[in-house]
C-alpha cells in the first residue's frame, strides 16, 4: 500500500530528471528572494544557471543553524508574508528559536509526506490516529494532524500529557495507530501498567515515532509492551518537520522522499560529501519548499544511506535508523560517544530498562562519565555480589564498545526524571 | 521448612530505610527480622514479616525492586558457643554460608539465626541430624 504510487515508486531515472528540475527552480528562488542565499553565493561567484546537473549541487554553500538564527525571525523566508500561512519555531537552549514559515502549499506538501509515512503504518481512512506529539509551535502535533486528516483518518488529537486520560481514549476509541515520541510510548507502557490494563485490551497496531534518537532495543521494549510495531519517523523543522523520512514495514532504514528532498552524507569535520554506506552528517536540501527552502541544511544528525531497492517497492533511498545528533556527542577523554551506543549497551546486557543518565563531569582536569542506570525488578538480586556483578558487566560492556571508563551506579526505580517529551539523558556539568 | 524472606533494593541515601518501613507499618504488617547489606552505593534490606505476600505486594507497589529468598531459621541456643555449634555442623557438611543474621524474637532461652546457604536440603539433613531445631513459618507465626 502507498499513498502515492507514481511518486514513491518512481525510477532513478524519473526520479533524478525531478530532482534536477526542482533544485533549478529552488536555487533560482532563495538567489532572487533571500538576500542570505544570493550574498553567499555571489561570494563563491555562483549564480543558479550554474547548476546545471545534480552534481552541481556540491558547489552549493552550506546552510546551518546559525544561518537562521542570524536572520532570524523570518531573514530566511522566500515567500511574502501574505503568502505565509503557518509558523513553527524549535525551542532554542540558547538565545533565540528558530522560526519557520510554510506557504499553504507548503502545508498542504507536508500533510502529503506524513500521509505517506501512515501508509507505511498501515493507516487507511478509516483508522483511528492518535497524535500525542505536542502541538503547538512544535511541529509535531499539527505536523501528524494534517497528515492523518489528509488521509481521512480518524484523527485524536490528545497532544502531549495527562497520559491516563491518553490510555483511557486509546482504549475506548481503539486508536490504531500511535503517534509520539518513543520516550513517551515508553512512558505510556508503564501507565498502562500503573492502571491495570493488559495491552490485548487496547487495539494498537502501529506506532510511528520520533523527534529523538531511540535504539533498536528501546524498540523492542516498546512493541513488546505495546503489542505493536514500531517505525522510526524522521524530520526536523528546519526542513519541514517530521515526514521527512519514515520507515516502511520492512523497519530496515528510513525512505527519505526524494521527491522533495535531496540527501548528501558529510565528513562533519572536512565538510566532504562520503559515499553510501558510510556513517557521517545528514545534509539536505528541500526541493519543492516556498516558504523556507533551505540549500544544503547541516542537520547535525549522524546516519548513514542506502541506495538498494527496497523489498517494499519504494525507490526512495533509506537512511539508517538515527544514530545521534553531532551536537548531543559527548567528547570524554577525546573519544566521541553517543548517548545512543550507551543505551544499546545497557540492553544489550539485556536486564536492564532503559532508564538511565549519563553524567559527565571534570574532576582535577580529567573527565569522568558516571552512568545511572535503574535496576530493574529483572535485574534485582538478593546478593550484593550479583548486584557488584551487574553493574561492573555494564561498565567492562561500555569499555569494551566505546574505550572509554565509567563508573556505573545503580539506581531506584523512577529515580530518573521522565519527561513526556523528550528524555533528559544527559548532565554535563562541565559546562556549568 | 523454609521461611521466605523479602529482599528490597535500596540507595544509599538517607530516607530509603524509613520509606520502607513505612510502607509495611501503613499496612500493619509485623517485622520480625531485619538487616541490611550494603555498599557504598546502594544496599539490600532483607526481612522477614507476619504476611510477606501482602508486604511484598505493597513493596513493589510503592516503586522498590523486591524479591522473596526462602531462608533457614534455626534456633541455636543462647550460650557462648552456640551459634557456633550450628557453623561447625555446616562446615563439616560443606554447605557454605552466604549470609545470616538474627530475629528480634527469642523463644525463651534459645536464639533465633535466619540463614542463606547454598545448598539449603543438605543444610537440613546436617543441622537435623545434630539435633538442632528448624523453624518453619507456623513456628514462627506463634512466637
Ligand atoms: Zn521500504
Amino acid at each position: 500500500m502507498y499513498w502515492n504510487k507514481s511518486r514513491e515508486c518512481m525510477s532513478r531515472d524519473e526520479l533524478e530528471f525531478h530532482q534536477l528540475q526542482k533544485l533549478k527552480e529552488t536555487v533560482d528562488r532563495v538567489y532572487h528572494n533571500v538576500e542570505s542565499y544570493r550574498h553567499k553565493m555571489q561570494q563563491k561567484g555562483i549564480i543558479p544557471e550554474d547548476i546545471k546537473s545534480l552534481e552541481d549541487l556540491k558547489i552549493l554553500p552550506f546552510t546551518t543553524k546559525q544561518d537562521l538564527r542570524d536572520n532570524y525571525p523570518t531573514g530566511l523566508f522566500a515567500a511574502p508574508l501574505s503568502e505565509i500561512i503557518r509558523i513553527h519555531a524549535s525551542s532554542g537552549t540558547t538565545g533565540k528559536p528558530t522560526v519557520v514559515g510554510y506557504t499553504r502549499r507548503d502545508i498542504s506538501n507536508w500533510a502529503e509526506l506524513v500521509a505517506r509515512c501512515l501508509v507505511m503504518g498501515g493507516g487507511r481512512r478509516d483508522t483511528v490516529v492518535q497524535v500525542s506529539y505536542g502541538y503547538g509551535l512544535f511541529t509535531g502535533g499539527l505536523g501528524f494532524h494534517y497528515g492523518a486528516e489528509k488521509l481521512g483518518a480518524v484523527v485524536i488529537p490528545t497532544s502531549g500529557g495527562n497520559t491516563r486520560r491518553q490510555v483511557m481514549l486509546m482504549k475506548d476509541l481503539k486508536t490504531e495507530i500511535l503517534a509520539c515520541t518513543p520516550s513517551y510510548a515508553l512512558y505510556i507502557a508503564e501507565t498502562l501498567e500503573e492502571m491495570g490494563i493488559n495491552r490485548d485490551e487496547l487495539h494498537l497496531k502501529t506506532g510511528i515515532f520520533g523527534a529523538e534518537p531511540w535504539t533498536e532495543n528501546m524498540r523492542k521494549e516498546i512493541q513488546e509492551k505495546l503489542g505493536i510495531k514500531a517505525l522510526d519517523i524522521y524530520g526536523l523543522s528546519e526542513v519541514i518537520g517530521p515526514g521527512v523520512a519514515c520507515e516502511c514495514s520492512e523497519q530496515n532504514g528510513l525512505h527519505i522522499f526524494e521527491d522533495f528532498f535531496i540527501p548528501e552524507i558529510i565528513d562533519p569535520i572536512t565538510e566532504e560529501p562520503l559515499p553510501p554506506g558510510e556513517k557521517g552528517e545528514l545534509v539536505i536540501t528541500t526541493i519543492d519548499k516556498e516558504g523556507l527552502p533551505v540549500i544544503r541544511y547541516r542537520t547535525r544528525d549522524i546516519t548513514s544511506i542506502k541506495y538498494e531497492p527496497c523489498p517494499c517497492g519504494r525507490t526512495h533511498a533509506r537512511i539508517e535508523k538515527l544514530l545521534g545528533r553531532t551536537d548531543d556527542m559527548l567528547i570524554i577523554r577525546g573519544v566521541n560517544v553517543f548517548p545512543s551506543q550507551i543505551e544499546s549497551v545497557l540492553m544489550a546486557a539485556g536486564e536492564t530498562e532503559p532508564h538511565y543518565l549519563l553524567i559527565v563531569d571534570r574532576v582535577d582536569n580529567l573527565d569522568s562519565l558516571e552512568v545511572w542506570v535503574e535496576v530493574s525488578e529483572k535485574l534485582f538480586a538478593d546478593e550484593v555480589r550479583k548486584l557488584e556483578d551487574v553493574r561492573k558487566k555494564i561498565a567492562s560492556d561500555i569499555y569494551t564498545t566505546l574505550g572509554i571508563t565509567v563508573n556505573v551506579r545503580l539506581v531506584e526505580p523512577h529515580t530518573i526524571e521522565r519527561s513526556e517529551g523528550k528524555a533528559k539523558r544527559v548532565i554535563d556539568k562541565r559546562k556549568m | 521448612m523454609f521461611v521466605k524472606q523479602i529482599s528490597v533494593f535500596l540507595e544509599n541515601k538517607p530516607g530509603r530505610l524509613a520509606a520502607v518501613t513505612k510502607v509495611l507499618a501503613d499496612k500493619g504488617i509485623d517485622i520480625s527480622a531485619i538487616s541490611i547489606a550494603d555498599t557504598t552505593q546502594f544496599g539490600i534490606l532483607r526481612m522477614i514479616v507476619n504476611k510477606p505476600e501482602e508486604a511484598m505486594a505493597a513493596v513493589k507497589q510503592a516503586g522498590f525492586p523486591a524479591s522473596t529468598t526462602e531462608v533457614l531459621a534455626v534456633e541455636v541456643q543462647d550460650e557462648p558457643g552456640g551459634l557456633n555449634h550450628a557453623l561447625q555442623v555446616l562446615q563439616q557438611a560443606e554447605v557454605s554460608v552466604e549470609y545470616l543474621y538474627s530475629f528480634i524474637k527469642r523463644n525463651e532461652d534459645k536464639a533465633l539465626i535466619l540463614f542463606r546457604v547454598e545448598d539449603p536440603q543438605k543444610a537440613v539433613e546436617a543441622l537435623k541430624s545434630a539435633g538442632i531445631k528448624i523453624y518453619g513459618s507456623d513456628d514462627i507465626a506463634s512466637l
